[in-house]
C-alpha cells in the first residue's frame, strides 16, 4: 500500500489534489482512498489530505502517520519540522518551491525535490494553485500511473479552458522533475 | 460498476435512485455535501424531487413529515446540532409511524463546539423511535440508504441511516451505485395506506389520552421488535440482486474458535479489521460489526458472544455519569441470555474527531491484561493535558 500526505493551506486545492489523485489511481485500475483532516476550514489555514493507493479494497480508515510520499504545496509549512517527522526512511518529498531542490533539502535537512508549481500555475492560470503540477510531478517521479490517468481524473472534474490550461501544466510538469527517480521506491513501497 | 466518489456523492446518488418525492434539508457539517450534490443532481435533471429550502432543521423534519403523511417518499439528511433542533420531530414521525430516510453523518455535539466525527448525535436520539442502520463504509452507506426505503414503508417505522461524518462522508473511494432499473426492481413506489387525503379526511397526530397511551407505545415496540426480520430479509435480498450484503443486524468475522471478541459500530470496525491484520502475533479476536443498533438485536448478539472469554465494547459515544452506551445495553442484553456471560470492558474512542489508529488495536488487547469486567474509560484520552483535580 503506498500512503500520501499532503500539505498545503486552504484554497490551495488540497482536498481537490487528493480527490484527484486518488481518482487518477482508480483510474488506472488500483483502489483508492483519499479524505480531508480539516481544521475550522478557512483560506491560508493549514490544511492536510491524505491518498492510499492499493491493490486491493482498502480498509484502514485512520490518518496517514508515517507517509512514504509527502506532497508540500507552501513551502512556508516547513518551519513546523513535524511536518516531515513522520515520512518514511527513503520516502519522497516534493515540495512547492522556487529554490533549487539542492537548496531547498539543504535549508530543511531533509530530502526534497522542489517545483515552482505556483509559479507554473500563475503563469498558466493566472493563479497560484499548485496542485496539478505538483500532482503531475508526483506522477513523473514514481511511476505510479500514466499521466493519461490524471488527465483523466481532472476531466471528471474541470471543465473547458481551465482544463485545457490544466492539462498544458501536466505536460510542463512533466518536463521539470527526473522521470522515474522515485520509481525504486513506489516499487518497493507496492509490493 | 465501480466509480471512486466522494460518500456524499455516493449518497446523494443513492436517494435519487430511489426516487425521493420530496427533499428537504438544512446544510451542516459534515452533512452539507450531500444536500449540495442532491441540489445539483436535481439543477442538472437527474433527480426529480420537489426540493424545499427550509430555514432551519426542525422545518426540514417538518416538511418531510408533512410530505410522508401525504404520501410522498420523502428524505432529510442532518447532523450534531442538527439533530437535536430536530428530536422534537423526530418523536412525532415515529409516533405517527411516518415512513421515511434520514441519513446521519455522525458528528460530536457542542460544547464545546467541534464538527468533527462521533456518535454522540444519532446516540442522544436513540430513544425517539427510529430505525437506526451504522454503515462501516461508503458502499454499506450506499447500499443501506436503498434499502432502508423498503425497510420503512414496509414497517412504518422511519429509518435514520448513520454514516461517520468526514471518516465516510468527505472519502474519495469506490463504489458502486446500483443502476437504476435494479433499484426499481427492488423498490417498488411507496404506498401508503394511510396518506393524508382531502377526498377522505382524517387525522394524524391527534391527542391521545391515558387511556390508550401505553396501547401505543407497546404497538410501537412491538413494531421495532418485529422490524429486526425486514431488515435482515431486505439485506438478504439485496445480496440476490448484487451479491452484496451489509451484514444484516450484526455480523461476526474471524475464527471460529476464538474466546475474544471486540464489538464496534460504524467505520471503525474497518480499522481493527485492517490492524487485526497487521498483528497476527496478537491473541486470535472476533470482530463483531453491530449493524442494527435499533431494534438493538439481543438474539443475534447473545448468539455472536457464544464462546467468548472477554468482549470488548467500542464506541465513540458515551452517557457522562454513566459510561458507555452501548456497552451497558450490551452487558444487558447477555445477561438476559442463556449463556455464560464473558468479562466485558467498554471503551470509548475516537470522541469528536481523534483520529483512529492501527496502533489502537494492541493497547485494546493488551488492556484486556488488567482490565476489571464491567470497567469503562475514554480509551484514547490523554490525561496530561488535564489538570490534576480533572483526571
Amino acid at each position: 500500500m503506498i500512503e500520501i500526505r499532503i500539505h498545503g493551506r486552504g484554497g490551495q486545492g488540497n482536498v481537490v489534489a487528493a480527490y484527484i489523485l486518488a481518482g487518477a489511481a482508480f483510474n488506472a485500475g488500483r483502489y483508492c482512498q483519499a479524505f480531508p483532516a480539516f481544521g475550522a476550514e478557512r483560506r491560508g489555514a493549514p490544511v492536510v489530505a491524505f491518498v492510499r493507493i492499493h491493490d486491493s479494497p482498502i480498509r484502514r480508515r485512520s490518518q496517514v502517520r508515517s507517509p512514504d510520499y509527502l506532497i508540500v504545496q507552501d513551502e512556508h509549512l516547513l518551519h513546523d519540522p513535524t511536518l516531515t517527522a513522520g515520512l518514511k526512511p527513503g520516502g519522497g518529498c516534493l515540495v512547492n518551491s522556487n529554490l533549487s531542490s539542492e537548496d531547498l533539502s539543504e535549508m530543511y535537512g531533509v530530502a526534497m525535490t522542489a517545483l515552482p508549481a505556483g509559479q507554473m500555475s500563475m503563469a498558466m492560470m493566472g493563479r497560484a494553485v499548485p496542485n496539478v503540477p505538483l500532482l503531475s510531478a508526483f506522477l513523473t517521479l514514481t511511476e505510479l500511473m500514466p499521466l493519461d490517468a490524471l488527465k483523466k481524473a481532472m476531466g471528471e472534474r474541470f471543465k473547458g479552458t481551465v482544463l485545457e490550461k490544466n492539462i498544458l501544466l501536466v505536460d510542463e510538469a512533466a518536463q521539470r522533475v527526473p522521470a522515474g527517480a522515485w520509481k525504486e521506491i513506489s516499487l518497493a513501497r507496492s509490493a | 460498476m465501480l466509480e471512486a466518489l466522494e460518500g456524499s456523492m455516493a449518497i446523494a446518488k443513492a436517494v435519487t435512485r430511489c426516487r425521493p418525492e420530496v427533499v428537504a434539508a438544512y446544510p451542516i457539517t459534515p452533512q452539507t455535501h450531500i444536500v449540495e450534490n442532491i441540489s445539483k443532481l436535481v439543477a442538472d435533471g437527474q433527480l426529480k424531487t420537489e426540493l424545499v429550502s427550509v430555514e432551519s432543521e426542525f422545518s426540514a423534519a417538518s416538511v418531510v413529515l408533512g410530505a410522508a403523511a401525504a404520501g410522498a417518499r420523502a428524505y432529510t439528511a442532518s447532523s450534531s446540532q442538527g439533530i437535536l433542533l430536530m428530536a422534537e420531530v423526530l418523536f412525532n414521525i415515529s409516533g405517527m409511524r411516518i415512513p421515511m430516510v434520514l441519513t446521519c453523518a455522525n458528528r460530536a455535539i457542542g460544547a464545546p463546539i467541534n464538527i468533527w466525527n462521533d456518535q454522540s448525535d444519532s446516540m442522544a436520539v436513540r430513544d425517539s423511535g427510529w430505525i437506526q442502520i451504522y454503515c462501516a463504509d461508503n458502499q454499506e452507506a450506499v447500499d443501506s440508504t436503498i434499502q432502508a426505503y423498503r425497510i420503512t414503508e414496509r414497517t412504518e417505522l422511519p429509518v435514520m441511516v448513520c454514516m461517520d461524518g468526514f471518516v465516510l462522508t468527505h472519502t474519495y473511494e469506490p463504489v458502486d451505485i446500483p443502476d437504476q432499473d435494479l433499484v426499481d426492481s427492488y423498490l417498488p413506489p411507496f404506498e401508503f395506506k394511510r396518506a393524508l387525503d382531502p377526498m377522505n379526511p382524517k387525522s394524524l397526530g391527534t391527542m391521545v389520552g391515558p387511556d390508550f397511551f401505553p396501547e401505543i407505545r407497546h404497538s410501537h415496540h412491538q413494531a421495532m421488535v418485529r422490524s429486526m426480520s425486514e431488515i435482515e430479509a431486505a439485506d438478504a435480498d439485496w445480496q440476490n440482486l448484487t451479491g452484496r450484503q451489509c451484514g444484516g443486524l450484526l455480523s461476526v468475522d474471524g475464527p471460529e474458535d476464538a474466546d475474544l471478541g471486540i464489538l464496534c459500530i460504524g467505520s471503525a470496525i474497518n480499522t481493527l479489521h485492517a490492524a487485526r491484520e497487521e498483528h497476527p502475533e496478537l491473541r486470535p479476536a472476533k470482530l463483531i460489526k453491530l449493524r442494527c443498533y435499533r431494534p438493538f438485536p439481543a438474539a443475534a448478539l447473545c448468539e455472536a458472544c457464544r464462546g467468548l472469554k472477554d468482549l470488548v465494547v467500542v464506541e465513540r459515544a458515551f452517557s457522562p455519569g454513566l459510561g458507555g452506551i452501548i456497552g451497558t445495553e450490551v452487558r444487558a442484553a447477555l445477561a438476559a441470555g442463556d449463556g455464560p456471560m464473558p468479562r466485558i470492558v467498554n471503551y470509548t474512542i475516537g470522541l469528536g474527531g481523534r483520529d483512529i489508529p492501527i496502533e489502537l488495536y494492541p493497547q485494546l488487547i493488551e488492556s484486556l491484561d488488567s482490565a476489571h469486567d464491567g470497567a469503562f474509560k475514554i480509551f484514547d484520552v490523554e490525561l496530561e493535558k488535564l489538570a490534576e483535580e480533572d483526571r
